[in-house]
């Protein structure tokens, strides 16, 4: 590449990364967790959390690791009392106003507050204040996605940028000055008359329980959860999506962070379009025709049958038709949704054993 | 696509015709807006002026229809200004006076008259694509829908061979599919013309290798028939017993009437489904089976990537997996298939079977995640980028002369306005599924007919109010939603909604589809617009 790599040294250890690479990046690339608010792979760094802070000798003030390139010999403590001390002002400040409510958040256990404030040994903030300090934002919950609580908003920025990057919306963005900023979509405009497309790609990124899907309320809490992944069901792009599953239920969907093609990314039905699987509604059993009648009032018209019954019936009749006018006398239609085995075994039933080429599916339209 | 969805971010030039890419495919979408962002040059040709046009540098508003006529134009000026690359044509490609000779036919000014975009953005258009490159053309289904569709698509790939775009890194010919499988069920052979792997029927060896690989005798070598051939075969009494995998027929083919009276004449039909639907009630046997997250398998994406889909719970009552229903109607012929899942079918059946595929097993796909085909081995690592320098499957590229053909039914006195269909963001299809999950229903419960300002206020329609959108076939009672997006003398629908479902008005004579491939004028349909009194 004709650029040499950079080689620093953080906290004791030696490594080197590709030049351009932040001080967070190469210590994440080695395994060395620099804690942060506001920091994302995925999305460009800010800065504005001060959570990772990072003490570099020769440097006089405390650096943060997320904006601030590796340079050629540098010597890094990331927790040095100094960093540690920032840190701990940071977080303390941010409990000014957030509220306590662990117990019932649905972030409990995947809160990187939380991770924070355990990590660090705060129990609460040490600063009273007197006057105002936003506390009392009503809950936004009109949209039927997702809720946005701004009491728990750390103002770390992540769904801005998420919105703005990895959707390409920009449908919010900070508002007001001071200990009353908030994160919200245009002034006087409703989220639903904004830009916003219900991704729900700022729910992904939000590192606390300020933005939570409407769906997983009550549904597990993260340790409860496995996470399974799988591919969308919806369009072509094969978005690769982590299920939280407990037991049978999905509790909430994300993007696979490394999954290709979509590296994280979600859209609306992907995220959100999951729920159908658990419809009441669902056929349960193979049902058998029991006389010709009116289309539309479908329920009276079939009966509940065994799969031997329905099977051999299937069975016999194709081979009846067959037998009586000749195997391009039957035809099946593959359905474009379901899996790959699923299509190979139905082209494989009419070929192999109909002898027909009479298979297709909507591939054309 | 015979490139990647990442390259949308990292290309020189985006040539978007017929893809309403924000809301058909969200995420790829998101990737050519970071393009856009970081430099990329966007063009994007469409009828209507959907999101995408708010990216453009160039945006080409054509009528329905006249693409080809728009694309001679564009490689026209290609030729005439010598903007095309010559030494790509002249080593890889073979055929090119033809196309030299039929583009002549269409200089800009025609090609203007045609298709309505200005001679001027034509020849800047031409240009651009001329000096920048490689591009990457990307389509959607307003190029395949039509009775063109297949000249369309034949049309896009004379363009990228005539500038060499093929073969590269942020080029190539780019459908996006619209489905989750849809590629998947191409390459699994659910075609009346391949095995899986894109194996023909007719080649005799093939079918050879199939019947010994299954352990039978005779495999037919008569292509099959296509969708619209079997529907109409059953009126017709050709097809006699029909089976129906997961496709809600009667919602989704056009003209509903039509395809109605299709399915009524079956002397026998299965549907095989997660959900009764529009097409349910005219089966004789109805099978339950499982859906997503109920079985384990692989899908395939719109960039040949396969990857694993997993089961996390089991399928509810007695509903079983599709292929388990496939094996056991085998069975009750007399033959013992030995694959039990997923994982037998893809690692012993269709892996061995299909060379593009045989190096993609499912303990590779549950170590790395998703991998592109062609991979021929298992230490291949996939294809991003097919026909990497220029070589093409058939060996050189073949330049077709193509001219421009009207729509099947151009609008005209009685029936003035083009009608296009398609999807929305918040639902899929006939919203079996969408329909059927929390929230979506609430941002979008009813489907309204998008027209254009100046028609709606020529004919005193209000945003909201209901008008009746009637063709030939028939007529529907919608809610009009008044929009700039859309030009005078266009209606766009969607076919989310039964009551309002758009395959209502279109036509289902094979007549008016694309002669080769069949598929339905679904982008182009003559009806009018009636105000309710």
């Amino acid at each position: 590449m004709g650029t040499s790599l950079v080689t620093a040294v953080i906290n004791g250890k030696t490594l080197t990364a590709q030049p351009g690479m932040t001080i967070m990046q190469a210590a994440r690339a080695k395994g060395i967790k620099i804690p942060s608010l506001c920091y994302h792979p995925a999305l460009e760094s800010s800065g504005a959390c001060r959570i990772c802070l990072v003490e570099v000798e020769k440097h006089p003030k405390l650096l943060p690791a997320c904006t601030t390139p590796l340079s050629e010999g540098m010597v890094i403590f990331t927790h040095s009392p100094k960093a540690v001390a920032a840190r701990r002002f940071v977080v303390e400040m941010i409990l000014i106003r957030h509220p306590l409510d662990c117990f019932s958040c649905e972030s409990n256990g995947r809160c990187d507050l939380q991770d924070l404030a355990y990590e660090l040994g705060i129990e609460k903030s040490p600063f009273q204040e007197e006057g105002n300090v936003c506390t009392d934002y009503a809950l936004d919950d009109t949209n039927p996605f997702y809720i946005r609580d701004m009491n728990k908003c750390v103002v770390c920025g992540r769904c801005v940028r998420a919105c703005d990057w990895q959707s390409g919306y920009h449908a919010v963005d900070f508002q007001f000055r001071g200990i009353k900023t908030t994160v919200n979509p245009p002034v006087g405009m409703k989220l639903e008359d904004s830009d916003c497309v219900f991704c729900g790609q700022c729910v992904q990124a939000c590192p606390v329980g300020a933005l939570i899907e409407r769906k997983s309320i009550g549904q597990g809490r993260s340790w409860e959860t496995e996470k399974v992944r799988t591919t969308c069901a919806y369009c072509g792009v094969g978005c690769q999506l982590d299920l939280h599953v407990k037991g049978e239920k999905i509790v909430r969907v994300t993007g696979t962070e490394e999954g290709m093609p979509n590296r994280g990314r979600l859209c609306v039905k992907g995220r959100f379009g999951y729920d159908f699987i658990y419809s009441e509604e669902r056929l349960t059993k193979p049902l058998i025709r029991v006389r010709k009648g009116d289309m539309k009032s479908g329920d009276d018209l079939f009966r509940e049958a065994s799969w031997d019954e329905a099977l051999d019936l299937v069975a016999s009749r194709f081979k009846e038709v067959i037998e009586r006018h000749g195997s391009d006398a039957v035809g099946g239609v593959s359905c474009a949704r379901s899996l790959n085995e699923d299509s190979y075994s139905m082209q494989k039933l009419f070929r192999m054993v109909f002898k027909t080429n009479n298979i297709d599916h909507c591939a054309r339209v | 696509m015979t490139n990647t969805i990442g390259e949308f971010a990292t290309a020189k030039l985006l040539f978007c015709i017929g893809t309403n890419m924000t809301e058909a495919h969200p995420v790829a979408a998101t990737y050519l807006k970071n393009g856009v962002r970081s430099g990329t040059k966007l063009i994007v040709v469409d009828p209507r002026r959907q999101e995408l046009a708010d990216y453009a540098h160039i945006f080409a508003q054509l009528r329905v229809g006249s693409d080809i006529a728009f694309l001679n134009g564009v490689m026209n000026v290609l030729i005439a200004e010598n903007l095309y690359d010559n030494r790509f044509v002249e080593d890889n490609c073979e055929n090119f006076d033809d196309l030299v000779a039929k583009v002549a036919e269409y200089p800009p000014s025609r090609a203007a008259r045609i298709s309505g975009v200005p001679e001027k953005t034509i020849i800047e258009i031409a240009r651009m694509l001329g000096t920048i490159k490689p591009a990457m053309v990307i389509y959607t289904l307003g190029i395949t829908e039509h009775n063109t569709g297949k000249r369309n698509v034949m049309s896009l790939a004379n363009l990228q061979m005539l500038l060499g775009n093929m073969g590269v890194e942020g080029g190539g010919v780019n459908p996006m599919r619209g489905q989750n499988n849809v590629q998947g069920a191409c390459d699994m052979g659910a075609l009346p013309n391949m095995y899986c792997g894109y194996q023909r029927v007719a080649v005799p060896e093939i079918s050879e290798k199939f019947a010994r690989f299954w352990g039978v005798d005779g495999l037919s070598t008569r292509e099959g028939l296509k969708i619209a051939e079997m529907t109409n075969g059953l009126p017709a009494g050709k097809v006699k017993a029909f089976w129906i995998f997961g496709e809600n027929l009667v919602a989704t083919e056009p003209d509903i009437g039509h395809i109605s009276h299709c399915l009524n004449s079956a002397e026998f039909l299965v549907v095989q489904d997660i959900f009764r639907n529009e097409t349910t009630p005219y089966a004789d046997v109805i099978l339950p089976s499982a859906a997503w997250c109920e079985d384990d398998g692989t899908f395939t994406n719109t960039e040949r990537r396969v990857s694993r889909v997993r089961k996390i719970k089991e399928a509810p009552g007695e509903a079983r997996p599709n292929w388990w229903i496939f094996k056991e109607v085998a069975r009750r012929w007399g033959y013992d298939w030995p694959s039990n899942s997923g994982r037998d079918l893809w690692d012993r059946e269709i892996a061995p079977l299909c060379p593009a595929f045989a190096g993609i097993t499912f303990d590779r796909m549950d170590a790395i995640g998703g991998i592109q085909w062609p991979c021929p081995s298992e230490d291949h690592p996939g294809t991003a980028v097919l026909h990497r320098d220029g070589r093409f499957s058939r060996g050189k590229g073949n330049f077709q002369a193509i001219d421009w053909v009207p729509s099947a039914e151009e609008p005209d006195e009685t029936y003035p306005f083009v009608l296009s269909t398609g999807r929305r963001l918040v639902h899929y299809h006939s919203r079996t599924q969408t329909g059927r999950a929390k929230g979506l229903n609430e941002r979008m419960p009813e489907e309204r007919a998008d027209i254009s300002i100046p028609d709606a206020e020529r004919l005193g329609i209000a945003n909201g109010e209901t008008i009746r959108v009637v063709s030939r076939r028939g007529s529907v009672k919608i809610k009009a939603n008044v929009s700039k997006r859309m030009p005078q003398g266009m209606v766009w629908m969607s076919f989310h909604f039964w009551e309002t479902n758009a395959n209502r008005l279109l036509s289902g004579d094979t007549a008016s589809f694309d002669p080769d491939t069949l598929t339905p004028s679904y982008k182009a349909c003559a009806v009018k617009i009636e105000k309710m009194a």
